[in-house]
């Protein structure tokens, strides 16, 4: 299956990347690859096979709601790249 | 032309859940920024959600409430977005198999009943929260912004409605309902302030059979602003419908303090949301025992208590509907009408008197110094004639100030109101002899003279005596 270049430049906004004309094409090549290699699954005969999102057939996996201990601000903090008065900063949204 | 008008709203509502939907932090309101966060609320790779059981049976017990169905499977999904208040850059939401679909709501116009499709209420997490940091304060033009995600992950009902309601006081009157109800259910405190319960609408306008263009509004914080929104939005686009022009299907933004709804660019503007199954939560097959438990535990709602107000304590429907308005006002309607006093009567200080009190001091009933029993003594006092309706509201003054019994602010203020008859006699006698013109202008035809002698033995009682039972006694008197 070809991802288009328009098809990458869609995501890449959606995802909020801004990729080179170069990129642009050498990701469409590199995502088709990608599609290519799941479509080997496709060439199963799955006429018997009712599709499903989920193959462990459970279901009602639920926890009682009880409040456990969250992290400590530090290690919260820990990865953030921009910090400000102890909280996470980013760009301007707009 | 004849325009008609078309609003559907979306509302969501925080639950008040100990926990988070997937998570094990706090699901409480503020803290110090992110310390209710972990590596599942953060969207740290490799974490995994559990759902909370109380926020699916808080889901339910609100589906039942609004007479939908509760779908026998359902499943979450990913809405993928990129922004900075989600920080797994997607929401794990319901799409296409939600919680539950199909009820209605009928709201009360007074004149009419407007019956409101329910399309769905489904589960969801909240996002973080933005604080836009710059000199405007606003989003636009700020010089960049922080994230809180203490408010990420918190479990969301959210419900759709048809577009079925038709005015802006509709809509207004439909979202007090649904606040009411989710307050009677004990599953949201519903504080709009604070954002845990957050209303959008979809309004158009057509002037014709042909349905009109859809336009959004959102981040109206109070009753008041959506309706207002809705006002602006409903007039704005019947002018340019009168004027021939199109309107444009877009999200606008209101302004609360300019009063204006703007247009905006967001995260959801023409946005490919590429929604697909959550691979890390199975589904949902809810048990039906447990659904019918759930149902069992569903309180009075709101329009029952209004029927039964009226009839059981005959209470005027104007009267019931405040108290059934607010559910602790109702309680302790209910636990003062307990006492030997006249529920009419309590019913009507309470819209009266003391709703007066508690809007201009900003409480609530509940944080309020007077008790149930003590509204029913105060109106005891006044039906006993111990005390005049004059007095009873100073009484109500003093409760409010002391948190005395109102029998004790009586006793200790002597404003027990004179009902003995011969010590009234005497003041009367007194006060005849002093204007003893008036009494021969009583006598001689002019009605007046008894208001006059009436008013200065309330005088001379200095208020403590019973208005009509002085002026039958002056009359009596003034008649032999
Ligand atoms: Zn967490």
């Amino acid at each position: 299956m070809a991802i288009s270049e328009e098809e990458v430049e869609h995501i890449a906004k959606l995802s909020a990347f801004f990729l080179s004309d170069e990129e642009k094409k050498v990701f469409a090549k590199q995502l088709s690859e990608v599609l290519d290699c799941a479509d080997v699954i496709s060439e199963v005969d799955t006429s018997n096979v009712k599709p499903t999102s989920y193959i462990t057939n459970l279901v009602n996996v639920l926890r009682e709601d009880e409040v456990k201990p969250s992290l400590s601000i530090e290690e919260v903090m820990k990865n953030a790249p921009h910090v400000y008065e102890g909280v996470f900063k980013v760009p301007r949204i707009i | 032309m004849r325009f008609e008008t078309t609003i559907g709203l979306e509302i969501h509502v925080e639950l008040s859940t100990a926990s988070k939907m997937f998570c094990g932090c706090s699901a409480l309101f503020g803290g110090e920024p992110n310390t209710h966060t972990c590596p599942g609320c953060l969207g740290h790779p490799g974490s995994l959600p559990v759902t909370n059981r109380q926020a699916v049976a808080y889901g339910i017990m609100l589906a039942l409430a609004l007479n939908c169905e509760i779908a026998p499977r359902s499943i979450f999904h990913r809405k993928n977005y990129f922004y900075p208040d989600m920080p797994k850059n997607y929401q794990i939401s319901q799409y296409d198999v939600p919680l539950s679909s199909g009820g209605s709501l009928e709201i009360d116009m007074g004149d009419y009943i407007r019956r409101v499709g329910i399309t769905r209420v489904h589960l969801e997490e909240d996002t973080g929260k933005s604080i836009h940091v710059g000199e405007s304060g606003r989003i636009h033009g700020a010089d960049f912004s922080l994230e809180d995600f203490n408010r990420a992950g918190i479990p969301l009902a959210e419900i759709v409605t048809e577009p079925h309601l038709k005015s802006p006081e509709e809509a207004r009157v439909f979202l007090q309902s649904l606040r009411s109800i989710i307050i009677y259910l004990g599953i949201s405190d519903c504080k709009m302030e604070e954002g845990s319960l957050r209303c959008d609408a979809n309004i158009s306008i057509s002037a014709d059979e042909r349905i009109g263009t859809k336009v959004e509004v959102k981040n109206m914080n109070s009753f008041k602003s959506l309706y207002r929104a809705l006002v602006f939005e409903e007039e704005r686009q019947r002018s340019l419908l009168q004027e021939g022009k199109t309107i444009v299907q877009e999200t606008r933004h209101w302004d609360e303090s300019n009063g204006v709804a703007i247009p905006m660019r967001t995260k959801e503007e023409a946005f490919d949301y590429r929604y697909f199954p959550e691979p890390d939560l199975v589904p949902l097959e809810l048990d039906p025992t447990w659904v019918e438990e759930i149902r069992k535990k569903i309180p009075e709602l709101p329009a029952a208590k209004l029927e039964r107000f009226q009839s059981q304590y005959s209470l005027p429907q104007d009267v019931a509907m405040v108290l059934v308005g607010e559910e602790e006002m109702a309680d302790f309607f209910e636990r003062s009408a307990d006492s030997k006093a006249s529920p009419v009567e309590i019913g009507k200080w309470m819209v009266g008197d003391i709703s007066a009190i508690l809007n201009e001091k900003g409480i609530s009933i509940k944080e309020a110094p007077i008790s149930p029993q003590m509204l029913g003594e105060l109106v005891l006092l006044l039906e006993e004639r111990t005390i005049s309706s004059k007095m009873a509201k100073e009484v109500l003054l003093e409760v409010f100030e002391t948190g005395k019994s109102p029998r004790s602010i009586v006793e200790e203020k002597n404003l027990l109101q004179i009902t003995d008859e011969k010590e009234l006699e005497k003041i009367i006698d007194e006060v005849m002899a002093e204007n003893s013109k008036a009494v021969d202008d009583f006598r001689s035809g002019k009605e007046q003279a008894l208001k006059f002698l009436i008013g200065n033995v309330m005088k001379k009682t200095r208020g403590k005596a019973n208005p009509s039972l002085v002026s039958d006694m002056v009359r009596r008197k003034l008649s032999s």
